[in-house]
């Protein structure tokens, strides 16, 4: 037998999972979880639905952004202020399942299922997002890095729930990009997830290759310094990862062709893909090799002014 | 109405409330054959729980033809452009055209595409899909549907 609760107040959620412990599980969109449970691979005694806590359902801008945990997905998705400044997270939005799972999945609902597959992890990554967790005994805030333990796990303790997600201001000359490698062109899981951030001295500027130049010439030309890398990929590894090492090929280097491919291999090196129904660990690997270098450009390409 | 908390609002649908106008095509929400709105927005309800739709308003394929039972405009283009084949994802792409046309009257061939891209069809290829929302946006006069 199954029950359905509808708190209405964090503290009556802290209340319902003291009492329930794991009798009980959280559902915030249930994109994920209520067809779990619908096919008997989860079987809790009670559901606790977040859907009517506005305390979890927000986005405020502050010097950075703060999204709550049960924000949907479409909701993120139709942002300026994330479209504009987290280009990658516009980009995961915009391919993440279809517009019927993007209206219901929330965010919060996305990072506590903990695939190594979530769309939203490797662009949150790279933006530097952080986790804001509550519980009865108090907050925490948790590094999106240090947040998930291994496929479906996250660091959460029995009675702790994601409040929201704080994402830092970008500093200037900064973009990012995300890529889904899918399959399909809707409708698919990822089979690699491919997120850079990158920030810059100085915008790119006019980059206009011509006979004698190609663009990657104009590049090397310009001189343009990276000041920070930051690269993630999912279904890499088995919880979406940075890539430390491969980061620290292009931090603090002039930026060049090579310097973005030496760093794309980095990456593949550092990657621990596996052979899948979606695709074998040796394709995964090349396809991050050429990814990487993909995104790097078009976060550069973005920061043409 | 009493229901099983395990209930979608698919099995809702169809089995409490008679209206087998939904179709289930997947379960799993991979397919759109079972897109309903609920407060306006497109949701597969085979993984929609039931429990959720206390207090908001679903509105299904039944509810979209006029106060004098005509069929809407995206049917009636559906029908005249020969988007229907087996006709078993048709309910669930009007719905998703719906909903698209709701946020966006006057849709580019691509935002259509992008707007559908939830809803999968193994007869038609979507060409004709894409005409007739199309012409229902026209119909409609980029007033919504």
């Amino acid at each position: 037998m199954l029950d359905y609760l509808k708190p209405t107040t964090l503290e009556e959620v802290f209340t319902h999972l003291d009492r329930l412990g794991s009798d009980a599980l959280l559902l915030a969109g249930g994109t994920d979880l209520f067809l779990k449970v619908k096919k008997g691979k989860l079987t809790p005694s009670f559901l606790i639905s977040l859907q009517r806590i506005p305390e979890l359902n927000f986005l405020r801008e502050d010097k950075g952004l703060f999204i709550g945990a049960t924000t949907t997905h479409r909701t993120i998705e139709k942002y300026p202020y994330v479209r504009k400044h987290y280009p990658a997270l516009a980009d995961a939005e915009d391919v993440l399942g279809s517009v019927q799972i993007r209206n219901v999945g929330t965010i919060g609902g996305n990072l506590c299922n903990a695939a190594p597959s979530a769309d939203t992890a490797p662009p949150l990554l790279v933006l530097g997002a952080k986790i804001h967790a509550v519980s009865k005994q108090g907050e925490r805030t948790i590094p999106l890095e240090d947040f998930f333990q291994a496929p479906g796990k996250t660091v959460l303790t029995p009675g702790e729930i994601v409040n929201f997600i704080e994402i830092p201001a970008p500093k200037p000359y900064t973009s990012s990009a995300y890529f889904k490698h899918q399959r399909r062109q809707a409708l698919d899981l990822p089979l690699l997830g491919v997120a850079v951030q990158i920030t810059l001295d100085r915008d790119l500027g006019d980059i206009t290759p011509s006979l004698s130049a190609t663009w990657w010439d104009c590049l090397k030309e310009r001189k343009v310094k990276c000041l920070s890398a930051r690269i993630a990929l999912g279904v890499a590894a088995p919880t979406p990862m940075r890539a430390f090492n491969a980061e620290g090929v292009l931090q603090g280097e002039i930026v060049t062709e090579e310097v973005i491919e030496e760093a794309a291999r980095t990456a593949q090196k550092e990657a621990s893909p596996r052979d899948s129904l979606r695709g074998e660990a040796w394709y995964r690997r090349e396809m991050i090799g050429l990814l990487v270098k993909r995104m790097i450009v078009t976060s550069l390409l973005r920061l043409r002014r | 109405m009493e229901i099983e908390p395990k209930t979608t609002l698919l099995d809702l649908l169809r089995q409490n409330l008679g209206l087998t106008g939904t179709k289930e095509g997947c379960g799993t929400g991979d397919c759109g054959a079972c897109t309903v709105l609920v407060d306006g927005k497109a949701v597969n309800s085979c993984l929609y729980p039931a429990c959720e739709v206390e207090g908001r308003e679903v509105l299904t394929i039944e509810g979209i033809k006029d106060k004098d039972g005509n069929p809407h405009p995206l049917q009636r283009a559906f029908v005249e452009e020969g988007a229907i084949q087996c006709g078993f994802c048709t309910p669930g792409l009007i719905m998703a055209a719906y909903a698209l046309l709701l946020e966006n009257p006057k849709p580019t061939d691509e935002e259509i595409k992008r707007g559908i891209a939830g809803n999968l069809c193994r007869c038609t290829g979507y060409v004709q899909v894409v005409e007739a929302i199309k012409k229902a946006s026209s119909y409609l006069e980029g007033g919504g549907p």
